[in-house]
Order: structure tokens, then C-alpha cells, then sequence
């Protein structure tokens, strides 16, 4: 992506006056996406961010620059603008010799989305909203969207290191608008893999389409969300979110060492019931979070942070890790070029349990069975989480009835992860996430087996 | 606008004056340059500097309309970005109302919003600020023992539209703001709240402002408790009432009617809303921090009043749904480099009401004083109108703040928390993202909690 000797020589430059790193991050992005809304093709677009990001580190200081210019001069002043942004350091330090390093992708591309016809992307829009539609007479707007993008990333810093990364993504989303005397309701279902355009080999947009639609036209006849406190069972592969909200942002390094995390000082601890393993796992072939390295250059890594219910370890981007002198977890992550890379989650996913999921449901006398799970938000300093049911149903007597309403949930992180009282056997991954803090969105992955919170406030009307 | 003629609009008006006969083109540039500093430890833990440009290329032939934007402003990006809008030109539907906007003789608004001070202004003044934000912070109160984030950050932009139809347009702007999040610690409970200073000129903020607004704000929650479910009167905050008519001035967009896609659609004349509450979108209001003289396709501001004592009186535009409905643009065209432009307020307020926040909260017995949300993204459904969101406050008792809660949910639907005001305060408050909230009491609301 870049001569090497032109990125030894910046190197060089940011470390000029002194300081014991120096990163550059080159990226390289084409995206197109294709929107299909109100009955036609809206507009396709075509997208193309180039640039690269420059930081120096001195002691606990970080200056960070970055340029759409990678000429030798734009590189030469985005590392002078890094240097001078880092307070001045000892003085004289060299770049170490590049040493290219080839890390192991999780899965190969077969189908690159960029020499696929642009008339293949919108035919498939096309099917979505036809399959949308013939799913009820009730359906009254489809928006299908497709979403396709190629990012090659360059990392390279004055240790030496030199390693690359090429991640296709595709994305493929359906919202349906269902209309009754009640009103209106949305459905919407997505599907998004670190693959190319391979991705409609194994999956209909038909069948997305259709459960899309569904989930509006159930929500039609559906009733208000009771309001309180009570069980909630979780199916699987819709609830990962609530891991990744009631624990994964508190078992992020930066947050812990600032004493912002509820789960600062507890390591080997018990935190939940010894059924629950949570792993964190870049290396997921084709999962939405995946990578062959992350954006400090890291490998990517599975990760521990739950064993049998015990709290093994956090999550560590570069400069923590170096601090602390222990392995990097290849969780360092930005969304582009022009952002300085955090602690980010990946794959975030509880492995299966023990117990048969017709069982948990049949013992929960009354409660709420949340199939699919919106997004989240949490508290990371209380534990104190919000996330939303998208399609939920009442449980009475031990078997799922009624349709609800959405509503948010809300519980404490800790609290809810030490009650969990049951944990199926039937593993699934989730819909494709992006993650947003601090004002970056990454994209991520999550999944879950069926499960069950004795205890969650619901937040309905009823 | 300035006296010469902009080097951003030149750009602009080279790539729409490559249009070939039958072809509409539009081009929006912009460029911008930020600084950010944040401290932590009593030191420096970042500083960016930073520059980013970008093209956003539309062109229209046969009313089909394809897209492309390039984040670099170099010729030959620039040129294949217009080469890529041709192209996928051709996959677009034909639809007969798609085409640019064209000069509606309205004349731009007079606003002066850039801080001409602030490109003065040393790197190290900046630091400076940074650094002292945090350590007011920090010495403001014994129970706080830490800092999460301290930061500084400004940002100075430029924009240019140019159209084949004959849009001329350039603006550029400027903010800054302050931004500590505070940890408050007490017998084992940690809690954690922003405060926020913001302005143009670097002379506008207030470190004080900043770190007096955190430490209320994570102090007061200091032992909070999970209330009883209950019906309850809700006072919010001028900012929470912002986020909510935020969501609600997103429903009175012209794209969402046109899709059979806002409730409000066909609620045009009728009360939507309590004869109390009147909300207005005017981005030539300088006082916002969302002002701005042109919108995203090069047409003027204007005010546009939405909702006047309760009665909806009409939609925000673009000129696509305007065309479509049957009407004209708002001059409400919202839209970043990397897509086409959508439909959306700038600088949304509410109409200040009677009374002060006092004694708009004085005169409620018992209720929950809301200071903030969560999960609004995953909660609240604009087109069902369907609400539901986490909520931490303090409660009221005979018109007096009383004690913190936490993880409890406030639910109903948008459309009846409008018609249900019962008070609007005339504390209007400006905030970050351009809005204007005041006090509002909304009784009989569901609180889910123990």
C-alpha cells in the first residue's frame, strides 16, 4: 500500500524530537451501497477514503495526526504535526528495521463485491422488497438496503513491526412497515459477514425479507409491554447484546484502569453462575467482528474474559498492554484513518450450557420470551444497562403467547450476570452490531444460547 | 459571506459546470480542521490535530440519480467521483420528482458564526484549558476521585454547494466545547456524569460551567436507589425535553410522511400536541449552535414553524419531497459528504413557556425529575411512536427535589406524551447539537422499576 522505505523514512520523522513510539495506520476504503425504498431503486453510491493516521507516543502522552495526502510531504507533515503534538521527549531515538509480519486471515474472500455488475447488487434489492410485500397485505413500505465494502489497512511502528490486513464486508438489511387499525409497526432483520458478494450463495434475501416482515406484521396485533420486574428468557443468538452491555464495555482495559468499570479489581472472582464461559474472538471466520489483525497491528485473538463463571481476564489495546507488560488481546480498534485506536470488543459470544431450551421456557411460569434484541447502552461506572426487544412475547404458564409491544429492558450488569439460572444447549450467532463509543462505530459480532435472567425490569406500559 | 469569492466554491462550480447536455450535477465540498486535547493524570493522554476534506458528487439524467464522494479533495479522486455518480446513474430508478434544487430567490440570512479569535488562539492554550478542566474538576468536591475523560475540542468548517441549475452557495462556521465526565465515589458506589461548556470563540467556554455541571450531576446521584413501579408525573429537564422533540421533529420530516412512515403524516391542522407546546426549526436563529445560513443543497434557511399551540402545521422539506408533496423545499436539506441529502431540523426549540424552572417544579407534588436517557437508539421506534427508555433522576416531593434513582424505565408512546403536557417552563437552554428545550411536566406516565 505504501513504499517501505517511505514509511521508515515518516517513522523517522515522528520520532525526530524524541519519544518511545511511532505508529502509522494507512487505509485504504471503497464502499458502494444500493437503497431500495418506497417501491424503486433510490441511488446507488460509491465511496473512497484514503488517508493515513500518525501518532508518537512520549511517556502517557499521545499526539496523533492524520492526512488524506500520502505523498512523502503530506506524510512528512501529519509526523511532524504527531511529534510536536507529544511532548517533547528525550531526544535521538531510532526507528527499528521494518519486518514485514503475515498474520493468518480467519477466512478467504471467494467473490470480491467490487467485480460483481451493479445490476446483480439491485436485482436482489429488487427480490427483497417483492418477498417483503407478497408477506402480507398489511405490509405497507419496504426500504432493502445493501452495503458492500473492501478496507485494506497498512500498521507499521518504530519497533519494527509491519503487517497488513485486507477485510471485505457485506451487508444486506430489510425493513418492512406493517399498517392496522393500531397504527403502524417495523420489522427489520439483517445479515452482515466479513465475506464477499459468496455471501447470497448460502443466504436468500427472500427468507430475511420474509422474517423482516414477520416481525411487523406480528407486532400488528401485538399488546403493551407489562411494566415491572420479572423473568426473562432470552433465545438464542437474539440476546448476545446483553452481554455485550452488561459486561463486555466494563471488561474494556481503559475504562477499568480509570475506575470507570464496575468489574475494575475483580479478576478471579466469581461473577456469574459456573455455567457461563463469555469469549471475545477476532479470529471467528466470517463473523461480522473479524480480522486478521486489528488496528494497532495486533493478531487477532481468542479471549477468555468469563471461565466457568470465573472473570479470567479484560480486554487490552496496545498502549495498555505495553504498560502493564503483558500480551496485546488484539482489541485495539478505530473506525478509520482519522481516529486514535481504543479497547473495542470483536466477536463477544457465550458458549452453549447444559440445559434443554424447551425446558427453561416451561419452567418460567410467567415472564417475558425476548426472541430478538435490539441495541444496548450501558452505564459502564454503575453497570446499570439498557436494551431493546424488538420482537418479544409474553410467557404464561410456562409456555411463549402473546406478541408485545417494543420496549427497553433495564438491569444492573453484575447483578443480572451473578443471577442467570440457565443456559441452553442450542448456540446461535446474532445480526451484525456496530458498535459505537466515544464517538467511533466498529462493526461487531455476538451470540448467545437461549437464557434465562430470573429478574429484569421491563419496561412497558401495562 | 466574504468579500472575495471562495477558493471551496470554485471548486464546486468546476465539477457542476462539467454537466453534459441533458444532465443535472451537483457538487458539495467541504473541509475542516480540528483540534482536540484530552487530559487525564494531570497530563496530556492525547492531542490530534487534524484536517479532512471531501466531495460529494449527484448527478441526475433521465430523473435517475446516482451517487459518489471521494474524502480527498485531489483532481483526479475529485473526477472519479463524478465518473462514479454517472455510473450509477444508470441503476437508479427514474422517478419523476428527482432533480437538484434551483434558486428559490430567498434570500440567506446574515449570520456571523465563525470565530475569527479562535484560529489565534495557541495550541498551548488550548492544553492549558484541558489540563485546568481537570483538575477543577477533581478538586471541586472530596467525593470526587476521578476523572474519566477532560477534554477540549474545536472545530472550524467550510462548505460549498454548486449546481448545474444555478445554486451558488458557501458558508463556514466554527464551535468549541468543554467536556469532563466526573466519577463520584461514596461508600463503595461509583457514579459517572458529563458536564459540557460550549460555544464559538474559545473565550465563550467556562471551565467552572463544566466542571460545576459534572459534579452536580454525578454527586446528586450518590446513593440512588431503584424506585416502585408506579404512574408518575414526569418533569424533564430542558435537555431531555431537547432529545425528545429531537425524535419528534425526525417524524414531521417530509421523506417519513411521503413513505407512509410518521404517524403525523396526515395530522396536518389538528392538534398533535397540548395548546401549550409550540416548537419552531429556525437555523437562521444565531443563538443555536445548529445555524446556519444555507442548507445542504444550497438553499436558504428559513424559519419553519411546526407545531403551533398543539397544532401540527406542516413538514420540514428538501427539494425532492417538497416536489413530491406537492409543494416547495423548506430549505431543510441535511447532509455530510459521504450521502445524498436527506431531510431533517437544524436548530429545533420549543417555544418558552410560563415560569421559571423553579416554579415549574414547585408546583408538582409528586413526580420524577428525569436527568437522563438511555437506550434511546434501541427504545424508541419513530415510526410506531412506541417509547421506552432507561431513565436515572431525582425524585420530586411537594415541589422539591428529593431522592436519586436509577435503572428504572419511563414508557408510552410519543404521541400521547405530547397531547399529556401539562407545564412548559420558560427556561429555554441551548445545547450542543443546535436544539433549544425548556422544562416540561407530562403526568401519568408508566415508571417501571422494583
Amino acid at each position: 500500500m505504501l513504499d517501505h522505505d517511505l514509511i521508515q523514512r515518516t517513522l523517522g520523522a515522528a520520532l525526530r524530537t524524541g519519544g518511545e513510539l511511532a505508529e502509522i495506520f494507512v487505509e485504504d476504503k471503497v464502499s458502494s451501497s444500493a437503497i431500495f425504498d418506497d417501491g424503486k431503486v433510490e441511488h446507488l453510491t460509491s465511496g473512497r477514503d484514503r488517508g493515513a493516521g500518525i501518532r508518537v507516543i512520549v511517556g502517557d502522552t499521545t499526539g496523533f495526526a492524520h492526512t488524506a495526502d500520502l505523498s512523502e510531504s503530506g506524510l512528512a507533515a501529519a509526523a511532524e504535526a504527531a511529534a510536536a503534538a507529544a511532548r517533547s521527549g528525550g531526544g535521538g531515538v531510532r526507528a527499528a528495521a521494518l519486518v514485514a509480519q503475515d498474520a493468518p486471515r480467519p477466512n478467504q474472500i471467494a467473490v470480491l463485491p467490487q467485480d460483481v455488475p451493479k445490476a446483480k447488487k439491485v436485482e436482489l434489492l429488487r427480490r427483497a422488497d417483492d418477498a417483503a410485500r407478497a408477506a402480507g397485505a398489511a405490509i405497507s413500505q419496504v426500504t432493502a438496503r445493501y452495503g458492500d465494502s473492501r478496507r485494506r489497512i497498512l500498521v507499521a511502528n518504530s519497533d519494527g513491526l509491519l503487517t497488513e490486513d485486507d477485510q471485505v464486508r457485506t451487508l444486506f438489511s430489510v425493513m418492512a412497515v406493517a399498517s392496522g387499525d393500531t397504527g403502524m409497526q417495523t420489522g427489520y432483520q439483517s445479515l452482515g459477514r466479513t465475506v464477499g458478494f459468496e455471501l447470497f450463495d448460502s443466504h436468500d434475501v427472500e427468507d430475511l425479507a420474509r422474517e423482516a416482515a414477520e416481525r411487523a406484521l406480528v407486532k400488528l396485533g401485538a399488546r403493551p409491554a407489562p411494566s415491572g420486574t420479572m423473568p426473562v428468557v432470552i433465545g438464542p443468538g437474539g440476546g448476545g447484546v446483553l452481554f455485550h452491555e452488561a459486561c463486555g464495555h466494563g471488561l474494556e482495559a481503559d475504562l477499568v484502569t480509570k475506575g470507570a468499570s464496575v468489574f475494575a479489581g475483580r479478576i478471579g472472582e466469581r461473577v456469574a453462575d459456573p455455567r457461563i464461559t463469555l469469549v471475545d474472538d477476532g479470529t471467528m471466520a466470517e463473523e461480522w467482528g473479524c480480522f486478521a489483525i486489528d488496528d494497532e497491528g495486533s493478531v487477532a485473538a481468542r479471549n477468555v474474559l468469563i471461565e466457568d463463571g470465573i472473570l479470567t481476564d479484560y480486554m487490552w489495546d496496545l498502549l495498555r498492554a505495553r504498560k502493564e507488560g503483558r500480551p496485546r488481546s488484539g482489541n485495539g480498534r478505530r473506525q478509520s484513518y482519522k481516529h486514535l485506536p481504543m479497547v473495542r470488543m470483536t466477536n463477544t459470544y457465550v458458549l452453549a450450557g447444559p440445559d434443554d431450551p424447551d425446558d427453561i421456557v416451561a419452567s418460567t411460569p410467567n415472564g417475558v420470551y425476548v426472541a430478538h434484541l435490539g441495541g444496548g447502552q450501558v452505564n459502564t461506572a454503575t453497570g446499570d444497562f439498557v436494551f431493546g426487544m424488538t420482537e418479544a412475547y409474553l410467557i404464561e404458564d410456562g409456555r411463549i403467547t402473546e406478541p408485545l409491544r417494543e420496549g427497553n429492558l433495564i438491569g444492573n450488569g453484575p447483578a443480572v450476570l451473578a443471577s442467570i439460572d440457565a443456559v441452553g444447549h442450542d448456540f446461535a450467532m446474532g445480526s451484525p452490531g456496530m458498535c459505537g463509543k466515544d464517538g467511533q462505530g466498529v462493526p461487531v459480532g455476538d451470540g448467545v444460547p437461549t437464557l434465562r435472567v430470573p429478574a429484569l425490569t421491563v419496561g412497558g406500559t401495562a | 459571506m466574504a468579500a472575495h469569492a471562495p477558493e471551496l466554491l470554485d471548486v464546486a462550480a468546476r465539477v457542476a459546470e462539467m454537466a453534459k447536455p441533458g444532465e443535472q450535477v451537483e457538487a458539495y465540498v467541504a473541509r475542516g480542521t480540528s483540534t482536540t486535547v484530552r487530559a487525564y493524570g494531570g497530563e496530556v493522554e492525547s492531542l490530534t490535530q487534524a484536517s479532512s476534506a471531501g466531495v460529494g458528487v449527484r448527478v441526475i439524467v433521465d430523473h435517475r440519480e446516482g451517487f459518489a464522494y471521494a474524502g480527498t479533495l485531489e483532481e483526479g479522486a475529485v473526477l472519479d467521483a463524478l465518473a462514479e455518480a454517472r455510473d450509477n446513474a444508470a441503476f437508479g430508478e427514474p422517478d419523476e420528482f428527482n432533480g437538484l434544487a434551483e434558486p428559490d430567490g430567498v434570500e440567506p440570512a446574515d449570520l456571523d458564526l465563525w470565530p475569527a479569535g479562535l484560529q489565534a488562539v495557541p495550541t498551548a492554550d488550548k492544553v492549558a484549558m484541558a489540563l485546568d478542566l481537570e483538575r477543577v474538576t477533581r478538586g471541586r468536591d472530596p467525593r470526587i476521585n476521578g476523572v474519566r475523560l477532560a477534554m477540549y475540542s474545536d472545530s472550524l468548517g467550510e462548505g460549498a454547494v454548486a449546481t448545474s441549475t444555478g445554486i451558488r452557495s458557501w458558508g463556514r462556521a466554527g464551535t468549541s466545547y468543554l467536556m469532563v465526565q466526573a466519577l463520584a465515589v461514596q461508600d463503595g458506589e461509583t457514579q459517572i456524569a458529563g458536564g459540557l461548556s460550549v460555544g464559538r470563540e474559545l473565550t465563550d467556554l467556562s471551565i467552572d460551567e463544566a466542571a460545576d455541571d459534572a459534579v452536580l450531576r454525578a454527586t446528586r446521584l450518590l446513593g440512588s436507589t431503584k424506585p416502585p413501579t408506579q404512574r408518575i408525573t414526569l418533569v424533564l429537564e430542558p435537555r431531555m425535553t431537547a432529545t425528545i422533540l429531537g425524535i419528534v421533529g425526525g417524524m414531521l420530516n417530509g421523506e417519513a410522511v411521503l413513505k407512509g412512515r410518521s404517524p403525523f403524516g396526515d395530522r396536518v391542522g389538528q392538534a398533535i400536541a397540548s395548546p401549550l407546546l409550540t416548537f419552531v426549526d429556525d437555523p437562521t436563529d444565531a443563538r443555536s449552535l445548529g445555524a446556519e445560513a444555507h442548507d445542504g443543497e444550497g438553499l436558504a434557511t428559513r424559519r419553519n414553524e411546526l407545531v403551533v399551540d398543539g397544532v401540527l402545521q406542516g413538514f420540514l422539506h428538501n427539494t425532492y419531497t417538497g416536489r413530491r408533496s406537492g409543494t416547495a423545499s423548506t430549505g431543510s436539506a441535511q447532509r455530510g459528504i459521504a450521502s445524498t441529502p436527506g431531510v431533517g431540523a437544524g436548530a429545533l426549540a420549543v417555544a418558552p413557556g410560563a415560569g421559571t424552572h423553579e416554579e415549574v417544579l414547585g408546583a408538582v407534588d409528586r413526580g420524577l425529575f428525569v436527568t437522563s436517557m438511555a437506550g434511546l437508539h434501541s427504545g424508541v421506534n419513530p415510526v410506531s411512536g412506541d417509547f421506552s427508555v432507561g431513565v436515572e433522576g431525582l425524585m420530586v416531593r411537594d415541589g422539591a427535589l428529593a431522592e436519586p434513582v436509577r435503572e428504572a424505565t419511563i414508557a408510552s408512546t410519543l404521541q400521547r406524551l405530547l397531547l399529556d403536557i401539562s407545564a412548559v417552563g420558560a427556561d429555554l437552554e441551548w445545547l450542543p447539537d443546535g436544539t433549544g428545550g425548556v422544562t416540561l411536566v407530562i403526568p401519568d406516565v408508566a415508571l417501571s422499576g422494583a
